[in-house]
């Protein structure tokens, strides 16, 4: 599908990106605002200033949300859903990004950020769980996705530290992770190192001009003007105060916890594990330091960050019948964030319905692995006034203003390319 | 065919099939779902519902259009689900309930005596209890007795879809019934659905074999077909089972050439 919006705000030209890699003075006015600084956030600014444009990053504690309670782990096949084929085609385009983008990342940040290519295998707890893997291993064979289908023994063999009953396992030898803090912490120093201001500020309100944004309030006062703002404040994009209403589609959060455990002496896992232990999911994610993810609970709490003592003690039952050997661990943390969920589970990265606004929000489950996709798209967008085909499923013109999907997606998305007016507009 | 009107409490339901909101990929694929099965009302667990912020489940059950009947799952104590259904009376103004009270995780099955205890406990307080329970006569009898407004036996343990493991009790629980009886849990399929109601359930209520079905807007469409069919064919009144065929056309009269 041809893309050929014009940036929202027009004085981005897409000629900047060849010319001369200006800062821009401290205080002056930058041609990109972006809204949160957290992976994706930050990775829209890195990208964006590699394309020639001065951007500032406002957030009053970059990372503090969803990219520090994340596992990290680049999953498209075994977060794979039935009629989920347009956002596993997202996933899969981010996770084929991802060598070249860690390469340029650890060049730029001087970082590294514990990219491991180590594979997922998906336990089956019992038969059944293992007939649900069969289906969904023939479910990928008939996308062109490579999996395999493990025996209990075969299982037992590839992770030794697994428990014994388990019935089986799916493998999905292209499921990778990063460790998202190293990530993110490289990130942050790629931005400073090709020169995005970053402001320690909280955006509060929305500065309008007539139909289109024009900047952000923040919470001291100041006003920060921009041709264009890229919202990037993930569960919390809401939360900014002014926009009419039903420019931001729904997006709720979902609270999640994860554990950091530590164990010492050689690793009891060397690939990620993960599965469905009494209908309950569950994750282990091994870093390289011998840490261990466990993660996560999914709960519609609304914007509450406390953890639940009942989901810790489940993600370490249901950690240590899969990995027995995990109650020796340390215990050394236990987080919560909130996953910014969209109505369908797929991002919205794009133009808004208000001119001078784009969002890279509602990244749900897969904000980690969406990062250089998204990153790429919305820089691409910013730079050269399209967003890249792959991209242009997930415009929020998929939504009508009540957050729900658009009865005719299809049009509403080829409205959204075009740049028409769209029905809102008319009436 | 029409003027066959469900009620519950003497409140009008325009469908006969309930549906649980578990288990859904996503609430665009849970909303799909509901308006394929012209459902009326769903029931959302007040442990795993969030009522206070924008864009959650309940603006799309909103949206939708569908009454919301909160459900005390999760709970393992009388004590438990009788704050949850307090809790839920307040955040949704709603005095109705299912009322859950489960005995343990590995089979989720009901409680009988937590479950009794908490139902009389809301019916005192005013509730419209409508209690999910085991498939048994006895159990279902107390229920009525105690003021339930329906009764919503089991078919086989939440989310096996092992469909109607004892049709026998669940003939015998309609059989005596005062009340609605909804069958509630264990159906995998659209023809479970039908059997339940061949079997004389006024309803079925039924969340994972939709929710967790490859399509489950296709699937809730067939569950509504099934509830509808079941419903046809226990009000028709089915022929009696014979050991021997009976031919269909008439054998009289037959032109001998």
């Amino acid at each position: 599908m041809p893309a050929a919006i014009m940036p929202p705000g027009a004085a981005v030209a897409p000629a900047r990106a060849a010319g001369a890699r200006d800062r821009g003075a401290p205080g002056s006015r930058p041609d990109v605002i972006v809204a949160g600084a957290g992976v994706i956030g930050l990775g829209v600014a890195w990208r964006a200033r590699l394309r020639g444009l001065t951007v500032t990053v406002v957030d009053p504690a970059p990372g503090s949300g969803a990219s520090w309670t994340a596992a990290g782990m680049l999953a498209p096949l075994s977060e794979l859903r039935y009629g989920e084929q347009p956002l596993l085609a997202l996933n899969m385009a981010s996770a084929q990004r991802y060598p070249t983008f860690v390469a340029e990342l650890e060049r730029s940040s001087g970082t590294e950020v514990g990219y491991l290519r180590c594979g997922t295998l998906v336990a089956a707890w019992d038969s059944a769980d293992m007939a649900g893997l069969r289906d969904i291993h023939g479910f990928a064979r008939s996308l062109g996705l490579r999996t395999e289908l493990l025996t209990r023994r075969e299982l037992r063999a590839r992770v030794p530290a697994s428990a014994s009953g388990l019935a089986g396992a799916l493998s999905a030898p292209d499921d990778h992770q990063i460790d998202n803090r190293l990530l993110h912490g490289a990130l942050l120093r790629a931005c400073v190192a090709e020169g995005v201001t970053l402001l320690p500020a909280a955006a509060r309100r929305w500065l309008l001009r007539g139909d289109r944004v024009v900047g952000l309030g923040l919470a001291d006062g100041t006003e920060l003007t921009a041709p264009v703002v890229v919202l990037a404040c993930g569960a919390w994009s809401g939360q900014i105060d002014g926009l009419p209403p039903g420019v931001l589609p729904a997006v709720r959060p979902v609270k999640g916890q994860t554990l950091r455990l530590r164990t010492v002496g050689p690793p009891l896992l060397t690939c990620v594990l993960r599965g469905t232990v009494r209908g309950h999911p569950v994750y282990l994610v091994p870093r390289a330091d011998g840490r261990i993810v466990v993660g996560a609970s999914s709960e519609e709490a609304g914007f509450d960050l406390r953890p639940r003592a009942g989901a810790v003690y489940e993600l370490l039952r249901d950690a240590q019948a899969l990995v027995p050997g995990v109650g020796e661990a340390e215990l050394e943390e236990v987080s919560t964030g909130l996953r910014p969920a969209s109505p369908d589970n797929a991002p919205l990265i794009g133009p808004s319905r208000i001119p001078g606004l784009l969002l890279a929000v509602g990244h749900y489950r897969n904000g980690v692995l969406l990062t250089p996709v998204t990153a790429d798209a919305i820089a691409g967008l910013l730079a050269d006034g399209a967003l890249p085909d792959e991209a242009a499923a997930f415009t929020p013109a998929r939504f009508d203003h009540a957050g729900n999907r658009a009865t005719e997606g299809r049009v509403a998305d080829d409205q959204a390319v075009e740049n028409r007016p769209t029905r809102e507009d008319v009436r | 065919m029409a003027d066959d009107a469900f009620t519950i409490a003497g409140e009008e339901l325009g469908s006969r099939l309930i549906l649980g909101t578990g288990g859904a990929p996503s609430l665009a694929v849970m909303e799909a779902a509901i308006r394929a099965s012209g459902t009326d009302m769903c029931t959302v667990s007040m442990r795993r519902v969030d009522t206070t912020t924008p864009g959650s489940m309940l603006d799309m059950l909103a949206r939708c259009g569908v009454r919301v009947l909160p459900n005390t799952a999760g709970c393992r104590t009388s004590h438990e689900a009788v704050l949850t259904a307090e809790l839920a009376r307040e955040a949704l103004e709603t005095n109705w309930v299912k009322l859950e009270v489960i005995a343990d995780e590995q089979t989720l099955l009901p409680d009988p005596v937590e479950l009794l205890d908490a139902a009389e406990r809301l019916v005192a307080e005013g509730f419209t209890v409508l209690p999910y329970t085991n498939d048994d006569p006895v159990l279902a009898r107390r229920l009525q007795q105690i003021g339930c407004a329906a009764v919503m036996p089991l078919g086989a343990p939440i989310g096996t879809g092992l469909g109607i493991r004892n049709a026998h009790n669940i003939e015998l629980i309609v059989a005596e019934a005062e009340v609605p009886v909804v069958l509630d849990a264990g159906i995998g399929t659209a023809s479970d659905a039908a059997l339940a109601m061949e079997l004389g359930c006024d309803a079925v209520l039924l969340a994972s074999a939709v929710t967790r079905a490859q399509d489950p807007a296709l699937m809730a469409a067939a569950m509504a077909a099934g509830v509808t069919a079941g419903r046809f064919a226990a009000r028709a009144g089915r022929i009696p089972r014979r050991h021997h065929a009976r031919a269909s056309s008439p054998v009289h009269g037959t032109a001998v050439f």
